[in-house]
């Protein structure tokens, strides 16, 4: 995204293919798949991203900036088709989740967020949602007993949730 | 279109894109309508009545202003898809708490009879109307610096910006109101500029879509 900012239009390129996916994932969990609407929401965002790039404050996190012109392009649709439905805020995390995690500029929020926590915890959650080890796997890798690894992750997940809650 | 030929359309457009800070321009037209204003009241009224001197009167102008800065932060971070303002809410909240403590002070310390008085003043009919009035070029002048924003949060962000254009011109209006009781403040101060607020709420959802 800074790069983009900044007129590299290679980078600019990369980083709208790679929300595309993103968007189409999240337009797709919304509005149930194979949504003849799908698309043109995903174009549209894209559209809006480009055109409203100077809104993005590079101080602040990437995906939550992205994230809220998604969410808005979704409900700016619901509007225009007269569906009245809320579009819960907590999904700010899928954005952040295990998937996305490839991508720089996500990345790098991922990790603003998770210098939050403590390091075993961080380590805990890296190997289970990151790296992809089971629970017992890495609860042993992080010295934790298997139960007290599962409250460990959850009680880590819900701050990681709080924090990027809009 | 297809989505990747869309994405190589608009990789083409991709120059340099300069930061464009808001609160800026929000200042800046906010100030222009001021300034306006003021030249206005002066030719018709005169200049404020010299009372720049009494507690009362900054007591006015810290308030109008505190919630201002509020409205001004607020409209800022709501300019932005995922702006947040818990820290701004407070800063609006803690501003009328502490203005609803010196009105209940002077409460608890006048007579009876004095207390309509108080909470009344002599102009309470009009205090709210006027600082609308005032308020409605203003929150057009800062609308307008909105739409060329990214607002996702359309009634919010609404209220934002009639919060602020409110506030600014509750100090305008202070200028020239006569009432000394910070209850007759904390009261229709508060009720003109949350009027504001709510009209502005209303008028954004639909004039701040992109």
């Amino acid at each position: 995204m800074l790069r983009g900012l900044a007129g590299d239009a290679t980078a600019h390129a990369q980083l709208l293919g790679a929300l595309g996916g993103h968007l189409r994932a999240y337009f797709t969990r919304r509005l149930g798949p194979g949504a003849a609407e799908t698309e043109d929401l995903v174009q549209e965002t894209l559209l809006a991203i480009h055109l409203k790039r100077d809104s993005y404050d590079t101080r602040q996190p990437f995906s939550p900036w992205a994230y809220a012109i998604g969410r808005y392009k979704l409900l700016d649709h619901f509007r225009r088709s007269g569906v009245r439905r809320a579009v819960p805020l907590e999904d700010a995390g899928v954005l952040l989740a295990a998937e996305t995690a490839e991508e720089g500029a996500v990345r790098r929020d991922l990790e603003t967020l998770m210098s939050d926590l403590p390091a075993r915890q961080r380590a805990l959650i890296q190997d289970v949602k990151l790296t992809g080890y089971s629970i017992d796997e890495a609860a042993k890798r992080q010295g934790f007993t298997p139960g007290a690894a599962k409250v460990a992750i959850h009680r880590s997940l819900q701050r990681l949730a709080r924090k990027v809650r809009p | 279109m297809r989505t990747d030929e869309l994405i190589r359309t608009l990789a083409l457009d991709a120059g340099p894109v300069p930061a464009r800070p808001v609160a800026p321009r929000l200042l800046a037209v906010a100030l222009a309508g001021a300034v306006l204003w003021l030249a206005l009241l002066a030719v018709q009224f005169g200049p404020p009545a010299r009372s720049a001197n009494a507690g009362w009167f900054w007591m006015k102008a810290v308030y109008s202003l505190l919630l201002a800065a509020a409205g001004l932060m607020a409209t800022v971070r709501l300019a932005r898809p995922g702006g947040r303002i818990g820290a701004v809410i407070w800063l609006a909240v803690a501003t009328v708490a502490w203005l609803l403590m010196m009105a209940g002070h002077e409460t608890m310390n006048a007579s009876p009879g004095q207390m309509a008085h108080l909470w009344l003043g002599e102009t309470w009919r009009i205090c709210p109307v006027r600082i609308l009035i005032i308020a409605a070029p203003l929150y057009g002048a800062v609308l307008w610096v909105m739409r060329r924003t990214a607002p996702t949060r359309l009634a919010t962000a609404g209220a934002a910006a009639g919060l602020f254009a409110g506030a600014v011109a509750a100090v305008i209006y202070g200028l020239y109101c006569q009432e000394t009781a910070a209850a007759f403040v904390v009261a229709w101060y508060s009720l003109g500029i949350a009027a504001c607020a709510a009209l502005g709420a209303l008028i954004g959802r639909y004039l701040l879509r992109w």
